[in-house]
């Protein structure tokens, strides 16, 4: 069991390293020499060599690299190029508010989702499944710009309930975090209910009816935790998603998090910066699974009693 | 006169399904007398199940109880709550089913699957909950009961299950004990300890309706047989006569099957054609079309359930009195 996570831990650590490689090798690869850009159109020759020189950026890119991983492992992501600030602080800032916003949209996600997807399992075929199935097809398929400007209108414009960007107040991240949790409901719901559907056709659940239990009981406490298992995992993956960073949804709301820092990078052409976001949306990503994965056999005694 | 344990009067159980309606259980009545084993064997998809999970209320859909009476102990299961249904359950009359590999929840340990039941129906604290659980895994013959109680159910072997499953349904000692095919999944020798343990039940006083496709498992244990073809019932009476004195040619021929079988013959005795389609039963009796002494009014209409010879043989066939005559050692 130990031995098995320690296994995954290592693998994962590859895959972020693997990944940060790419990231690197990429950015250096884009035609065009990013300090000339930064300085301008009239820059001099002699300047932007020395420029390059003092960044180190006219070493060999595995040297590059290494010195790179180096910093990184002791925090320090290099400096920003076009906000002169530390890449580290400017990212530990901007994810406060990407995890104020994945923190939101994740509870409306789950709480709407699983209770949704019950429901219409439970009621399956009834007026009720067919009303969440609809929004949930709804929620899984509309793109988030669409979602998040239909309720900046709706909500913010036409009826004043929220502000309709910034980052002001706490009633100001809930637009944002419907518009992000969307999706998830949407696919954590369809999750629910056919994981569900399927536990309630087991013949444990008929055990378990013959025992004695009614329909609640069934419910909770057999057909739930079996189903739940599959939709747990998702969650968890969901989860690194959101809050590695929500390009879309910041740009259209203003909120100043890691999504709105990395295409602020792009557009100053600011590599430490994008390499520094890049990569932590990468790690986010890695850990998530990482954790997803030792949920379920945590929680799966078939799984867990293997090793 | 003292009560039967279960009384099926008039069952009748249905699919509703798209092709149309499927019976499953036809006018089905049968009787559990208290201290015995009763089978029932039959083909499978002759409604044995079906009839066992309409007592228990447990039909699935889209099939249901369309008419019929169930009585337990003479208080009717037909026509209650659902929160009557649920304290009679568990309680009162419990059932095991054909595989003991998946009717146990994967994610629960097996002691808290048996106790759940008794924390159901009685007033029992979990700390004697836990203590009579254990006791009973023990007496379904557990070893190691309080290690294995800490187990999740794929951590034993089938027959072990199975045990649990009887454990399990034992908890509450119910009047009546339904076991769909326990040990078809099993191994023989498993089979032959888990059918002793039956009996060690019945004797304890627990009636048992024990269903099966095997004679050889019926006629080990069984007091009285019903036999079912097609959704209804075509023979019933106590276990010798019913070996002895066969007298639906259904009952014969499933009789000679199983003796070929055993007496590696050259030759497998087998009844000709196939079960029938619930869906498109023959007119007439519906055993008609692979019966060997078929007659005219066999196709046109179906027989009673008339009285062959020995008390309490009912058989349903025209020809049933002609043949209480024919001698066992013609077949
Ligand atoms: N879900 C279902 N839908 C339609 N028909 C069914 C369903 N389940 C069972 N049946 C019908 O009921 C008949 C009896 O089934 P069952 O009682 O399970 O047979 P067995 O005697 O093998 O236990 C089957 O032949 C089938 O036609
Ligand atoms: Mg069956």
């Amino acid at each position: 069991m130990v031995r098995n996570a320690l296994q995954r831990l290592a693998q994962s650590v590859l895959v972020l390293l693997g990944c940060a490689l790419l990231i690197f090798v990429m950015l250096r690869i884009i035609p065009g020499n990013p300090i000339a850009v930064l300085m301008g159109e009239h820059a001099d020759n002699t300047v932007i060599e020395r420029m390059t020189a003092e960044l180190g950026l006219d070493q060999p890119v595995l040297v590059q690299f290494f010195r790179y991983i180096g910093g990184a492992l002791r925090g320090d992501f290099g400096t920003s190029y076009s906000l002169g600030k530390p890449v580290s602080s400017l990212m530990a800032s901007a994810f406060v508010h990407t995890l104020i916003l994945a923190l939101l949209a994740a509870v409306f996600a789950w709480l709407i989702g699983i209770t949704s997807g019950i429901i219409a399992a439970v009621k399956k075929n009834s007026i009720l499944d067919h009303l969440f199935m609809g929004a949930s097809l709804l929620g899984v398929s509309m793109p988030v710009f669409m979602t998040a400007m239909l309720l900046q209108y709706f909500f913010a414009y036409r009826l004043k309930l929220f502000p309709i960007a910034g980052m002001d107040s706490f009633a100001a991240y809930i637009l944002p975090a419907i518009a992000l949790g969307w999706n998830s409901a949407g696919s954590v719901a369809r999750l629910v209910r056919s994981t569900l559907l399927e536990t309630l056709e087991e013949n444990y659940i008929d055990t378990a009816r013959a025992k004695g239990r009614g329909q609640v009981g069934v419910l909770v406490v057999h057909a739930l935790r079996n189903a739940m298992l599959p939709v747990i995992t998702m969650m968890a993956i969901q989860f690194s998603g959101l809050l590695s960073g929500a390009v879309i949804t910041e740009t259209v709301f203003s909120i100043n998090g890691i999504g709105r820092l990395a295409v602020q990078a792009i557009a100053g052409r600011d590599i430490p910066l994008l390499q520094g976001t890049v990569l932590f949306s990468a790690a986010v990503v890695v850990i998530g699974n990482f954790i997803a994965d030792s949920l379920y056999r945590v929680l799966d005694p078939r799984i867990r009693r293997e090793a | 006169m003292e009560s039967k344990t279960l009384e099926i009067r008039n069952l009748n159980t249905s699919f509703f399904t798209q092709q149309g309606e499927v019976r499953a259980a036809c006018d089905v009545c049968l009787e559990v007398q208290p201290g015995q084993i009763t089978g029932i064997v039959g083909e499978s998809g002759c409604g044995k199940s079906v009839t066992a999970r309409s007592v228990m209320g447990l039909v699935r859909y889209p099939g249901r109880v369309v008419s019929g009476e169930i009585l337990l102990d003479g208080k009717a299961m037909t026509g209650i709550s659902g929160k009557e249904a649920c304290s009679l359950r568990g309680a009162e009359v419990s059932m095991i089913f054909q595989e003991p590999m998946t009717s146990l929840n994967p994610v629960m340990k097996v002691g808290k699957q048996v106790e759940e039941a008794l924390l159901l129906h009685r007033k029992l604290s979990k700390k004697e909950a836990a203590k009579s659980a254990a006791q009973m895994l023990e007496k379904v013959g557990i070893s190691d009961v309080k290690n294995r109680m800490e187990c999740y159910p794929h951590q034993l072997s089938g027959g072990l299950r199975q045990r649990v499953m009887i454990a399990m349904a034992m908890i509450c000692s119910p009047k009546l004990l339904i076991a769909d095919e326990p040990t078809t999944a099993l191994d023989v020798t498993v089979e032959a300890q888990i059918l002793r343990l039956m009996k060690q039940l019945c004797d304890a006083g627990t009636s048992i309706l024990l269903i099966s496709h095997n004679l050889g498992v019926i006629a080990q244990i069984c007091d009285y047989v019903y036999v079912m073809y097609a959704g209804r019932v075509v023979e019933q009476a106590d276990t010798m006569t019913l070996f002895d004195h066969p007298a639906h040619p259904y009952t014969r021929g499933l009789l000679q099957a199983a003796r070929s079988l055993r007496s590696d013959a050259e030759v497998l005795a087998t009844i000709p054609g196939v079960v029938p389609n619930l869906l498109h039963l023959p007119a007439g009796c519906s055993f008609s079309p692979r019966c060997g002494q078929c007659q005219e009014p066999c196709k046109t209409s179906m027989p009673d359930m008339l009285p062959a010879g020995e008390k309490g043989h009912l058989v349903r066939c025209f020809l049933a009195e002609k043949e209480k005559q024919q001698p066992v050692e013609a077949i």
